[in-house]
């Protein structure tokens, strides 16, 4: 289990970093580097058997139906890659300890970088491809967060953000393209797709799926037509730069080409695509690069020149290419982290990153200097340093290939001028900064950073050296396991030798080298020549430009749809859903009546049905009469759970006709602050439409009805009605359902009840609306707001009513009702008591703060379900136990608990509606506004004298 | 027994659209509720018409009427009153933060009708006194 612990601990140590900042500053990034080791640590103890050629597949279920395991894999490459993250991992940390200044958030910073580390080694580690791609854009999300990480600055949060929709873009490509993949497979476990790699490629679907995922390497790898990105995200502070460009997120495209050579590779489609791509992007990276001046833009290009260079190799396709590909990428990982630490430190120093201005710095930091020139001269491929041997391996390479094909001389030439312009813009890295006269108008003075800003400089140095040096001593175990990994067979044998004798390669590295001299001592012209043509490859430009035709289409069509009227946002609404339920009926694959033989109405049955689509159309053709219309609405309802009477579903009967008072009781309440009337709409035309649009809608809803009422009906009730009494404890099989079967539904349902209470005590919080003082013939209100007799009356159905909702509460599980119904009726009851007396008057009788019922209903119907849990049984299991009364003998199930949380909140809830509904009728009329002053005077206010007695 | 049904949902959901694409928040809460009425019967419908063979247990029963959609719909009801009661109260909330109860929040086409159903509504006088 230790690679889960590999991936999981930087993940979830990432708040752990941010949260000990809040103790001091430096707090964040010992916990990040504690981190960083202890993940290292987690990995050593599988080294040895990944040396023995095993590899380890690790994995927990997580959503096995969905083929989605939290699968993780180590084998050389993984390891390889694991390995270089976490190291680099450490010194960038190290490194960003010094860079971060005063004012920058360590927490934020080291927390970010966590998240991106644990996503990196997520991804390096997956055996499951979803896997593998949830954890790929986990890198993307997360790279995001750290190159915007100075959110104040515009080009920061720019660059962040195209570099997220790119990346982005390539990610959903590669969804496509492995969900290709484990279909062609028959499986989403990297051990099963590379162990048929034939059958892959020789599938109809092969060609698309390639494409699709290349898109996602290619992104993420920056290469050409996508390498615009990286430039623009060296906006990011640099040990994020060093970090995320050298070994980590432009790695993990290369990194994937590598982990599916052994499926993808040896098609002519892979050659053309990775390899023309792998080209034009080594050149033209070599080519930018030598023009920038500023020192992270040369860097930056070189990348993408260098990212090429290993598209390239592995888009040759033999098993020596994997070689050279694999070994460049230690060797750039860490040159270049090395390369991007040294330029921070001078930036840090100088305060610029021009080279126009910073020349000369060997007088100011000699110790420095020498770290930058080692590495740049690896990157540049001069012999005894790292770099100069995967170069040599690429060159070698590239002479084998051509030589069987008519590119004999033309593609080693082409390589050979990448090199030459490598050697340049290395020596310009080198002779521009840190000799080449004086500095020009510095900000500040340089001088040697810190010590402790040097180390991970010098330790990474200290490899290129080492490995320079002693190739087959210090890397070659590594490779050679990697490369096994990579070919998923024996490596083929190669030689990790400084000499090979004089061969094409070696005269290819030495064009290179006087070559690159040669460029960068005629620079002036060529410079002068590169400023002419600049601009005329502005990817940006084109970037921005698709942007905004993107924005632009979408902004037609939501304006198109969206005029800012609702009611044309409805009518859009219903018509597609109609013409979306159309193309299933117009042309006529099923029978609209389906086989069942349908049974006769009765008198009464029509007579109902006659009623309803009455109310219903004389509800329409009267609606600008408020009032009527709404009593109209009221009948409907009761008509409503009448059908449910008759048709065997006494429960929804009893709730339909609750709801239906209190609905309408809201209704009335809601309307004493709406004009009366509603104004007639004067356009004829939208009134016609709408006319065939509800006509479409009733007409679809139906056939539907009736294509369904006649089809065969297969239910799954059967089940709950064999085991309603014996695993519920309950012979109202509806009730068992809300509270034991279905108990996890339920507890939904009522928060959304809870919720869209509380959402209205909020909206009627501070709500102060007038009412009218006249009604629609002039006359004014009448004040006499509770007539003794009602009040009298109500108060004396009160526990009448509540000992019917306790009967209906605690039969319900044998017999229609339940805590729903029970709910209703209390509320209706208790609404009675506010109608009759006034809010004052009950107020001071009953609790006023409704929020506590509502929160010991949820908590009532949580905490019997997790009872069952804590005793090992599923949520809301259900114990039930005979209980012999005096009177009856009657079943006790634990479901009484969840149905009294349940009844809870529909008390709580109805209640707090509608009486904050009321208090704002209180609010309209206050005691002194628009009463005649005789009758104030004649007799106090009805409210306050009930209040008083 | 069944084309009744659904001529019975057939007409509550027509009419229930038909007043909600209205252009004030009134008719639009009726709608809303008619086409809730048609909904719900339509679920209900989902377990067939069965009568007088309600769901619960007893040894004389002769068969039972599918309790599964009467769950879902007897919570589906109460979801309704509290859609319901959300949708009035924006409709309020916006009548007291606009001025007035279109749809859209935007003061309608001819003001005059408008003045003239305020004062129809006895409301005019309260606008006399402000000023």
């Amino acid at each position: 289990m230790n690679l889960s612990l590999v991936v999981l601990i930087p993940l979830l140590g990432a708040p752990l970093a941010a949260w000990v900042s809040r103790f001091g500053r430096l707090h964040a990034a010992w916990m990040a580097g504690v981190l960083a080791a202890l993940a290292l640590a987690a990995l050593i103890p599988s080294k040895p058997a990944v040396f023995h050629g095993e590899t380890l597949v690790q994995q927990l279920a997580w959503l096995p139906d969905l083929g989605l395991n939290l699968a993780f894999r180590l084998d050389g490459l993984g390891m390889l890659f694991a390995i270089l993250i976490l190291v680099i991992g450490l010194l960038v940390i190290l490194y960003a300890r010094y860079y971060l200044s005063e004012s920058d958030s360590t927490g934020r910073f080291y927390a970010y970088l966590l998240l991106f580390m644990g996503s990196m080694m997520g991804v390096v580690l997956s055996e499951n491809i979803l896997l593998l791609l949830m954890f790929w854009e986990m890198t993307s999300l997360s790279s995001f967060l750290l190159i915007s990480y100075w959110q104040q600055r515009s080009d920061a949060r720019n660059g962040a953000r195209m570099a997220l929709t790119i990346t982005g873009l390539g990610g959903l490509a590669m969804l496509g393209g492995f969900l290709l993949l484990g279909r062609i497979a028959g499986s989403y476990d990297l051990s099963a797709i590379l162990a048929q790699g034939d059958a892959i490629r020789a599938h109809p679907l092969y060609t698309p799926m390639l494409v699709l995922i290349l898109l996602g390497a290619f992104t993420k790898s920056a290469q050409f037509p996508f390498h615009f990105w990286l430039p623009q995200a060296m906006a990011a502070p640099t040990p994020v730069s060093a970090y995320l460009h050298s070994a980590t997120l432009v790695k993990a495209g290369v990194f994937l080409l590598a982990r599916l050579f052994p499926v993808l590779s040896g098609t002519h489609a892979w050659s053309y695509l990775v390899m023309g791509l792998g080209l034009t992007t080594l050149l033209m990276g070599a080519y930018f690069a030598l023009f920038k001046h500023d020192l992270k833009g040369l860097l930056a290009y070189s990348t993408i020149s260098h990212l090429g260079l290993i598209t390239l190799l592995f888009g040759i396709g033999t098993p020596l290419a994997a070689v050279a590909a694999v070994f460049h990428i230690i060797n750039h990982a860490t040159f270049k982290a090395s390369l991007f630490m040294a330029a921070g430190i001078i930036d840090h120093e100088c305060g610029t990153r021009d080279m126009r201005l910073i020349n000369g710095l060997w007088r100011y930091m000699p110790y420095t200097a020498t770290l930058a020139i080692v590495a740049a001269l690896s990157m540049a491929g001069v012999p005894l340093f790292n770099g100069f041997l995967s170069k040599e391996m690429f060159f070698g390479e590239a002479v084998n290939f051509a030589r069987d094909s008519v590119w004999i001389w033309v593609f080693p030439a082409t390589v050979a001028l990448a090199g030459v312009l490598a050697v340049a813009y290395s020596l310009r890295f080198i002779h521009d900064v840190f000799f080449n006269g004086e500095p020009v108008n510095l900000p500040r003075t340089p001088h040697e950073p810190p010590r402790w800003m040097q180390v991970p400089v010098e330790v990474l140095v200290a490899i290129c050296l080492l490995v320079g040096v002693a190739p087959a001593y210090t890397v070659g175990p590594f490779l050679h396991v990697a490369v096994a990994a990579v070919l998923q067979a024996e490596p083929p044998h190669y030689s990790l030798a400084i000499w090979h004798g004089f061969n094409a390669a070696l005269l290819m590295s030495v064009v290179a080298l006087v070559g690159g001299v040669l460029v960068y001592g005629g620079r002036r012209p060529l410079f002068a020549l590169a400023r002419r043509w600049h601009g005329l490859l502005d990817a940006p430009a084109v970037y921005r430009w698709v942007l905004r035709q993107v924005l632009a289409l979408a902004g037609a069509v939501t304006r198109l749809l969206d005029t800012g009227s609702l009611q044309r946002l409805a009518a859009v609404f219903i018509v597609t859903a109609l013409v979306a339920g159309a193309v299933g009926i117009i042309p006529p694959r099923l029978p609209i009546t389906g086989p069942v033989a349908v049974s006769a109405p009765d008198a009464a049955s029509v007579l109902v049905a006659a009623m309803l689509v009455v109310v219903g159309l004389a509800s329409v053709l009267i609606h600008q009469r408020r009032l009527t219309s709404l009593i109209v609405l009221g009948a409907a309802g009761l008509l409503v759970s009448l059908i449910f009477v008759k048709f065997s579903a006494p429960d929804l009967a009893l709730t339909q006709l609750s709801v239906e008072v209190v609905t309408i009781v809201l209704l009335l309440l809601a309307m004493y602050f709406l004009p009366r009337r509603t104004p007639v709409e004067t356009d004829t035309g939208r009134r016609l439409g709408h006319f065939f649009i509800a006509l479409g809608a009733g007409g679809g809803a139906g056939i539907l009805s009736w294509a369904m009422l006649t089809r065969p009906h297969a239910s799954i009730s059967r089940f709950f009605l064999d085991n309603s009494v014996s695993g519920g404890g309950g012979a109202n099989v509806v009730n068992v359902i809300l509270v034991d079967f279905r108990g996890f539904d339920t507890l939904g349902e009522i928060t959304v009840l809870a919720l869209a209470g509380l959402g209205i005590y909020a909206l009627l919080k501070d709500l102060r609306l007038p009412g009218p003082r006249y009604d629609i013939a002039g006359r004014p209100w009448d004040w006499d707001v509770h007539p003794p007799i009602m009040a009298a009356l109500v108060r004396l159905l009160l526990p009448l009513a509540l000992l019917v909702a306790v009967f209906i509460f605690l039969r319900g599980h044998n017999l229609p009702g339940g805590g729903f119904i029970a709910g209703l009726v209390t509320a209706v009851a208790l609404i009675m008591q506010y109608l009759a007396n006034g809010v004052d008057w009950t107020h001071a009788r009953m609790p006023r703060n409704l929020h506590p019922a509502i929160g010991l209903g949820l908590l009532t119907a949580l905490v019997t379900g997790s009872a069952s849990m804590l005793l090992g049984y599923p949520f809301l299991t259900s114990a039930f136990t005979h209980v012999h009364w005096p009177f009856a003998d009657f079943e006790l199930a634990s479901a009484i608990a969840f149905d009294l949380g349940v009844y809870l909140v529909v008390v709580g809830a109805t209640l707090l509606i509608l009486v904050h509904m009321g208090l704002m009728h209180g609010a309209s009329h206050l005691p002194d506004a628009g009463r005649p002053r005789a009758a104030r005077d004649a007799a106090p206010h009805p409210t306050s004298r009930l209040a008083a007695d | 027994m069944e084309a009744l049904f659904a001529g019975i949902i057939a007409s509550l959901t027509g009419c229930g659209v038909y007043l909600a694409l209205r252009a004030y928040t009134f008719p639009v809460v009726l709608g809303l509720t008619l086409l809730s009425y048609g909904v719900n019967l339509f679920l209900f419908a989902t377990g067939r018409l069965t009568v007088g063979q309600p769901a619960v247990i007893s040894d004389t029963a002769a068969g039972y009427a599918d309790p599964l959609p009467q769950a879902l719909v007897l919570t589906a009801i109460v979801i309704a009153f509290g859609m319901t009661a959300f949708v009035i109260m924006l409709a309020l909330k916006a009548k007291a933060e606009l001025g007035n109860d279109h749809v859209d929040g935007r003061p309608p086409d001819n003001p005059r009708d408008e003045w003239e159903q305020d004062r129809a509504d006895g409301w005019a006088n309260d606008r006399e006194d402000e000023a």
